[in-house]
């Protein structure tokens, strides 16, 4: 990751932040753009979750892996305190590699 | 009695204690991750401090270690930080603005705190700040969380970095999974309507069917294309029939708070969408605030 990426997104970043105090009596963000977004990140964060549980490279990443993020997702369905969920997608994919599973 | 008199505080500090143990939690497996899987230490402790949002710091990085282009991860990062720009809205008024010190002299220290104030818009500064009523309380809610947890942070992604130097194989201790882990529990709160979840379903499906031929990083931007599933053109505001006139619609949520029917709204602005979503006003309010820190945090 190039220094220049970095500053790029922290730029970017910094700008969203910055505009809303600036921007408070000036404009309001129509609703159906603020659904956009989140639904936008929404789908970034389910799609990226899934390809990086389900694919190494260009294939398939093993079953440890997806077992343990599976159950992470089923203890955040279950709010479950966030280090627990994390905890608990480490644990289960040591313990499948333990055992053996790729 | 000390102790009691000064409960609102201590609970403030306590609560923040406990979301920046969270977060550190994420922070050190960011951090060990990062370097694990072959990147300079600067890269996850200058991320950290310069861009200083967990979610899309995990993005950025998870596309760049798949293999990525560094745009594509600069694109996902920056996707998932537009939500930043409502919480600024929500919270202008603590973040240096016109109830402070007025005059020339007032005028530059102003700007250095709303500089450095937006830097600290987080989900969690934002909620905590949300969740005051007085705007004294606001203030101190939204500087304590913010301060403590930028700190925090960093001190935890160093912790990581310095952690997964150390490790031979990170593999064996199933550090690779807690990327996917995070950002599914963030994503998961934000799955309470079926439009939400049909579009995410799809772009998932995308993303992994498209991994084998394209180059890495593209497929997850691929998956913005599961944004079309849920794409209504707007209906007149006369159907919906409730009586509001024009633009302003006075509440579009049901009263038990339940969601609506499945599928049929569109962009219609309302709803249970995203936790962090700002209501019908387009403004973060005190209600929005619980769902800030029920997870979807970062």
């Amino acid at each position: 990751m190039p220094p220049a990426a970095i500053l790029a997104l922290a730029g970017v970043t910094y700008g969203f932040r910055l505009a809303g105090p600036l921007c408070r009596d000036r404009i309001s963000i129509p609703p159906a753009a603020t659904r956009l977004f989140a639904d936008a990140a929404t789908v970034l964060l389910i799609s990226l979750a899934a390809t990086s549980a389900l694919t190494a490279g260009h294939g398939f990443a093993g079953w440890a892996r997806p077992a343990g993020v599976l159950v992470a997702g089923v203890l955040a369905a279950r709010r479950a305190p966030f280090p627990v969920v994390v905890i608990a997608a480490a644990a289960v994919t040591a313990l499948l590699r333990l055992a053996g599973v790729p | 009695m000390r102790i009691i008199r000064r409960t609102d505080g201590s609970a403030l500090l306590r609560d923040v204690a406990l979301v920046c143990l969270a977060d550190g939690i994420v922070g050190v497996s960011f951090g060990a991750t990062a370097v694990a899987g072959g990147l300079p230490w600067w890269v996850p402790v200058a991320m950290s401090l310069l861009v200083f949002a967990g979610g899309s710091q995990i993005a950025a990085v998870g596309v760049v270690l798949a293999g990525g282009s560094p745009l594509a991860a600069v694109v996902a990062g920056g996707v998932l930080n537009t939500r930043l720009f409502p919480y600024g809205l929500a919270v202008a008024d603590v973040v240096g603005s016109s109830s402070q010190a007025s005059g020339s002299t007032g005028s530059g220290r102003r700007w250095l705190t709303r500089l450095f104030g937006s830097h600290v818009i987080t989900d969690e500064s934002v909620a905590f700040a949300l969740r005051q009523t007085s705007p004294a309380d606001r203030r101190q809610a939204f500087w304590t969380c913010g301060v403590t947890l930028f700190v925090a942070w960093n001190v935890a992604v160093a912790v990581g970095v310095v952690a997964g130097s150390m490790m031979k194989n990170t593999n064996a201790f199933g550090l690779d999974a807690t990327f996917p882990a995070v950002m599914l529990a963030l994503a998961i709160p934000t799955l309470r309507e079926w439009r939400t979840r049909t579009a995410a379903g799809t772009g998932a499906a995308i993303a992994v069917a498209l991994t084998p031929v394209l180059p890495a990083g593209l497929p997850v931007l691929a998956a913005l294309g599961g944004l079309a599933t849920i794409w209504r053109p707007r209906r007149p505001a006369t159907v919906r029939g409730s009586g509001t006139s024009g633009s302003h619609r006075t509440d579009s949520r049901e009263p038990d708070g339940t969601s609506r029917e499945p599928g049929g709204s569109g962009w219609e602005p309302g709803g249970d969408g995203a936790g962090w979503e700002p209501g019908e006003s387009g403004r973060l309010d005190a209600g929005d605030a619980d769902g800030l820190l029920m997870g979807e945090g970062l």
